[in-house]
């Protein structure tokens, strides 16, 4: 590949998606960081992606609204070129128990953690077919194996975003795209740092590393199965979590 | 454009994305059965011709297209060209 591949990376102002663009962008990756509600967050990310070398932009994407990612990805298309890699790492996250659940609250969650890699994938294949060539890297989580009182939602959506992983890889892998989910275990950032100490300690014990994790350590494993190397991984659930859903 | 030319792109089009040879994509060909070609070779297709020509085709239309000739047709629908 004479120029380098374009990545955009949702949800990448912060957490996970931050550190998942900065390894991109370390791999010699083109970089949309995508964000919505935090643009000088976006922008310090792209800062830094480009202060170690690498060509990148910020691009607003609300992955609830199908006009959004479509604006989203033909700016992408104009300023970095197609999108080859795509890390649907956007996430909403509330607590609460089913019995008092809000619909809008359910709603939201699921548009946000199932709809919107949906919505993404889909804009992003064409180029991928057309190349013969992609990288679709999931963000789901260890809830999408292990269930947890007052997050059925949560966990609900993220074993939905599994399962459209796997159905996903059977559909396009036979031209040359990869489509795979991390399933990152506690990791600290501004999703999980409202958890309360009762969850935290439960997580802490349950976890055998007996840490959390760290965004750099998910993103390491996204920006493997995003690369070269991980051709032959496809439709894989990995877990990034110390140990605790073993 | 004439129907002619449409024709021509349509097939040129079909048998690139197919990996069939040009002379197999008659009007009368079946997809499935004729030119081996499976739903992602389909949707493939289709993408191909809505860039070509800058044309939309929703699922719900693509499901009545079985031949070449109805791909052709639908198409030319929505360019407004004539037969």
């Amino acid at each position: 590949m004479a120029e380098a591949t374009v990545g955009l990376v949702t949800g990448a102002s912060r957490g996970i998606g931050r550190a998942a663009a900065l390894a991109l962008a370390r791999m010699g990756l083109r970089v949309a960081v995508g964000y919505r509600s935090d643009a000088d967050a976006a922008d310090e990310v792209v800062a830094k992606a480009v202060a170690d070398g690498a060509e990148a932009l910020a691009v607003f994407i609300d992955v609830q609204r199908e006009e959004s990612i479509d604006e989203a990805f033909g700016q992408v298309e104009r300023e970095l070129g197609p999108v080859r890699v795509l890390v649907n790492n956007a996430g909403f996250s509330k607590d609460g128990l089913v019995a008092k659940y809000g619909t809008a609250t359910w709603d939201n969650t699921m548009d946000v953690n199932l709809r919107g890699p949906f919505l993404c994938s889909r804009r992003a294949l064409p180029a991928m077919l057309k190349a013969r060539w992609g990288r679709i890297v999931n963000v789901a989580s260890v809830a999408a194996i292990k269930g947890n009182a007052g997050q059925t939602a949560y966990t609900a959506s993220k074993a939905g975003l599994a399962m459209f992983t796997r159905s996903l890889a059977r559909e396009v892998g036979g031209r040359g795209i990869t489509v795979n989910a991390v399933c990152p275990g506690f990791v600290e950032t501004k999703m999980t740092e409202v958890q309360s100490e009762e969850i935290r300690r439960r997580y802490l014990d349950l976890t055998p590393a007996g840490r959390f994790g760290t965004p750099e350590e998910v993103a390491a494993v996204i920006a493997f199965l995003a690369g070269g190397e991980a051709a032959y991984v496809n439709g894989a659930v990995v877990a990034v979590d110390g140990g605790l859903s073993a | 454009m004439d129907m002619n030319e449409l024709q021509t792109k349509v097939c040129q089009i079909l048998a690139e994305n197919l990996s069939v040879p040009q002379d197999q994509v008659t009007p009368q060909a079946r997809f499935q059965e004729d030119l081996d070609a499976d739903s992602l070779d389909l949707v493939e297709a289709v993408l191909a011709l809505e860039e070509e020509f800058g044309v939309t085709i929703p699922e719900e239309e693509m499901e009545g297209v079985r031949t070449v000739g109805q791909a052709i047709q639908l198409v030319a629908d929505k360019l407004g060209v004539a037969a």
